[in-house]
């Protein structure tokens, strides 16, 4: 009788245990794959302080320079500034609609031995007066620099 | 006038809501049938003033009444009548008026078809809907007035970003802010639930059709989307893991754990407690979406105006809803009892299985999702978290369900029978064999498992069909008479289930068989791609409605003839000043050839951009099986909103 009235008890026990097993599971993935995943964020100016190393694959804000935009074919360089240090982007493919000399951009990709920054991707917002919180912190971050 | 009598109605419906908010409960605890009564009137009075809101919103925007500020900010007179229409709620302000609408047409349906609920239950369900009004009410009248009126009015309006002129985004939002709202009924039964200190058959039975609904709402809503996303962004892909998208795909995932659990609550009476913090959790998952899209918070195409005022107030609503309906679970939960025991291998077991898997993987989204935010908060670094990490953590993660999926439906309640049950789906195990077999001749393992594992759930779903029919074993008149009396519900599910592989094959196929190309080509040039020789024939302009357009013509050849043309445009929409790109798309159904053209240069020519990608109509296609499985669930006589009726009125009929 008692062994009877035990068994769903033990058995809630056994499912927790094994609801535990994979939320423990899954936090191990969630926070590796975070870890690997992560792209942080860096501007024109911490790239010219030498703070980036080559390689790394993270994310560039900033204004795209006036006249800094180039095209041959399908490969498209151009310069992207805070006000303070500028550095040369090069990507092939198709520029988001909204991309604009003087306008905010967000960059992913990496930099190569020559300290040029090498773009996989290239978001600008869609909307006129819109600036994407990381050119905008861009420029922050310069003018904070310039101050001090 | 009417933006004044709009204004009138919206106040009156949250003085309505605040009524509604207060004395159905009081009615409740007293037991008193005219204050509990009083909830019903209110309920559809409520629907009636934000319809009359709404409407007279959508005047000014049909008529362009520049001196109302949100139709100047967001429309304008050259638009034509569709967007003009649909423009109503393509901006924050509007928006909200539509997710009130749709909120109070939730609480008017209860009040219409809950008459059949107990009394006090039905009048706490509409009290906790109508708070849930109120401080969506408030919130539009205090920090977003759709009706604000500007002086001078400005001569015209300022137009509607032209990538909102679609008709695939004309109806994405409606659908899912059905989805949204509808969820907030399930979290009203929740919390009425938690008040009463009850949770019966007959509550799972109520919160079903409303999970059920919102669903169905939810996953067109959010397949709309990514199909707008796929032709109109023209970057080929249909799913970006952008924040935004997060914001709508966890709620999905919660509802989708919190049909499931609600059938096991219904028919069994288990996981009753479980089911009521889903729906907590499932609801709250919708306010943090509102909060993560409104508060500007989140760089994304869809964010909508910045504003931290809106931010802070959408937190104090998402903070008091979840943190009150979750203290009030910790208090109440206990009272509900525990559920009726069943072993691990069964139908429970399943559904079981299903949730923590559904809801393990809804944490790893909110992870990746809030992980940046929270870092920004803290002036910890400005991060990003993208596709890689959502890949490399869902897919492992919901790989387990899938293999269950198919194996499920097969237990019986309380103690099934894995064996037996697998030795049914030797057909499609047979099938996910020969699917998987197939792909590694290509050398894709990953694809051999996508496919095996959508032949697996594909089959098992018409397995457990023909199971339940006794197709083969019994003759076919027999098969025919079990067809007309199996419950829709099995029909449902067994078509949700089949639109899942579906999604399946065509999210595998599309990953890994994709053909992308990129090249400058003058007229005359040729390009390859997928098996497909393509010739570009030059760029004209065409003039729009309300936008110029640079149009290129490229040439399908088979055995060097055009068999077909693909015209992809770059549009210039001159009163927005912005440029869209507009894709061109030539589809078979097993795959789409996908055209987009950038910009021009002197020497080398027009960039054009092409890709190949394999089985992605079969995501939408398999997108709207499970929706339609869902509505075909919620018309089972069983769960239909009013059966208890209809059954008492069966016995005279017969």
């Amino acid at each position: 009788m008692k062994a009877r009235a035990m068994r769903p008890k033990r058995r809630r026990l056994a499912l927790l245990a094994a609801a535990l097993a994979l939320l423990g599971g899954a936090a191990a993935l969630a926070l590796t794959a975070l870890d690997d995943t992560m792209r942080f964020f860096h501007s024109p100016s911490e790239i010219a302080a030498g703070a980036v190393a080559a390689g790394r694959e993270f994310r560039l804000g900033g204004l795209v320079e006036e006249g800094s935009l180039k095209r041959s074919g399908t490969s498209i360089s151009f310069r992207v500034v805070d006000g303070a240090h500028g550095v040369t982007v090069h990507y092939t493919g198709l520029l988001p609609d909204l991309f604009r000399e003087g306008q905010g951009i967000v960059a992913m990709g990496a930099l190569d031995g020559g300290r040029a920054f090498r773009a996989t991707q290239i978001l600008a917002k869609h909307d006129e007066n819109y600036m994407p919180p990381e050119a905008a912190e861009a420029l922050r971050r310069a003018g904070k620099a310039d101050g001090s | 006038m009417t933006a004044e009598l709009g204004n009138f109605a919206l106040a009156l419906a949250l003085g309505l809501a605040l009524l509604q908010a207060v004395l159905p409960l009081y009615g409740a605890a007293r037991g008193r049938p005219a204050l509990m009564e009083l909830a019903r009137h209110t309920a559809l009075g409520q629907f009636l003033l934000a319809a009359i809101a709404f409407g007279a919103l959508t005047r000014a925007y049909v008529y362009s009444d520049f001196s109302v500020s949100a139709v100047a900010q967001n429309s304008h007179s050259l638009k034509p009548l569709l967007y003009r229409l649909t423009g109503v709620w393509g901006n924050h302000e509007g928006s909200l008026l539509l997710w009130i609408l749709i909120l109070t047409l939730f609480g008017a349906m209860v009040a219409v078809f809950g008459s059949g609920l107990r009394k006090t239950l039905q009048a706490r369900v509409l009290a906790v809907q109508a708070m849930i009004g109120s401080g969506f009410l408030a919130f539009t009248l205090l920090t977003s007035n759709p009706f604000a009126r500007v002086w001078p009015p400005p001569l015209d309006g300022a137009g509607l970003n032209p990538l909102l002129q679609d008709p695939g985004l004309a109806f994405h939002p409606p659908l899912l802010y059905f989805g949204y709202v509808g969820l907030s009924v399930a979290f009203s039964f929740a919390v009425a639930a938690l008040l009463e200190g009850r949770v019966d058959r007959a509550w799972a039975r109520w919160v079903r059709p409303w999970t059920l609904a919102a669903w169905a709402g939810l996953t067109a809503g959010i397949a709309l989307g990514s199909w707008w996303a796929y032709y109109e962004l023209g970057w080929g892909g249909f799913w970006f893991w952008d924040p935004v998208e997060n914001a709508s795909f966890m709620p999905w995932l919660a509802a989708t754990a919190l049909l499931h659990s609600a059938i096991a609550a219904e028919r069994r009476q288990a996981l009753r407690s479980w089911t009521v913090l889903l729906a907590i959790v499932a609801f709250s998952l919708s306010l943090l979406g509102t909060f993560l899209v409104r508060s500007g918070v989140l760089t994304s195409v869809h964010a909508f105006a910045t504003d931290p005022e809106r931010g802070v107030f959408i937190l104090l609503l998402l903070g008091i809803a979840t943190g009150g309906a979750l203290a009030l679970y910790a208090w109440r939960a206990p009272a509900l009892g525990t559920g009726v025991p069943f072993r691990p291998v069964s139908r429970e077991g399943a559904l079981l299985l299903n949730n923590l898997v559904l809801v393990t993987a809804c944490a790893t989204v909110l992870l990746g999702t809030l992980y940046p935010l929270f870092l920004d908060a803290f002036d910890a670094g400005k991060v990003s978290v993208g596709p890689p990490y959502f890949t490399a953590t869902f897919v492992p993660l919901i790989a387990p369900a899938l293999v269950a999926m198919a194996i499920g439906p097969m237990l019986a309640w309380k103690r099934g029978d894995l064996a037996g049950a697998l030795g049914r789906l030797w057909l499609a195990a047979l099938g996910a064999a020969l699917a998987a077999g197939a792909t590694l001749a290509y050398g894709e393992t990953l694809a051999a498992l996508g496919l095996g594992a959508a032949a697996w759930i594909g089959l098992g779903a018409l397995v457990e069909w023909s199971e339940r029919l006794r197709l083969g074993r019994a003759p076919a008149g027999e098969a025919w008479r079990r067809a007309r009396s199996m419950p829709r519900a099995a029909w449902g599910g067994g078509l949700a289930h089949l639109g899942v592989a579906i999604v399946v094959a065509g999210i595998t196929a599309s990953q890994c068989f994709q053909s992308e190309l990129i090249l400058a080509m003058k007229p005359g040039d040729r390009a390859q791609i997928a098996g497909y020789a393509i010739r570009f024939d030059g760029v004209s302009e065409v003039q729009g409605p309300n936008y110029r357009a640079e149009r290129a013509m490229l040439s399908v050849l088979r055995d060097g003839a055009p068999a077909a043309v693909l015209t992809p445009e770059r549009r210039f929409y001159p009163v927005e000043r912005q440029h869209t790109t507009e894709a061109a798309i030539r589809t078979t159904l097993f795959a789409d050839l996908y055209a987009v053209i950038g910009e021009e240069d002197a020497q080398a020519g027009r960039t054009v951009r092409l890709y190949h990608n394999p089985l992605v109509p079969w995501i939408w296609i398999g997108a709207i099986v499970m929706a339609f499985g869902a509505l075909i669930s919620l018309s089972d006589r069983r769960l239909r909103l009013a059966a208890p009726a209809r059954r008492r009125r069966q016995p005279a009929a017969a």
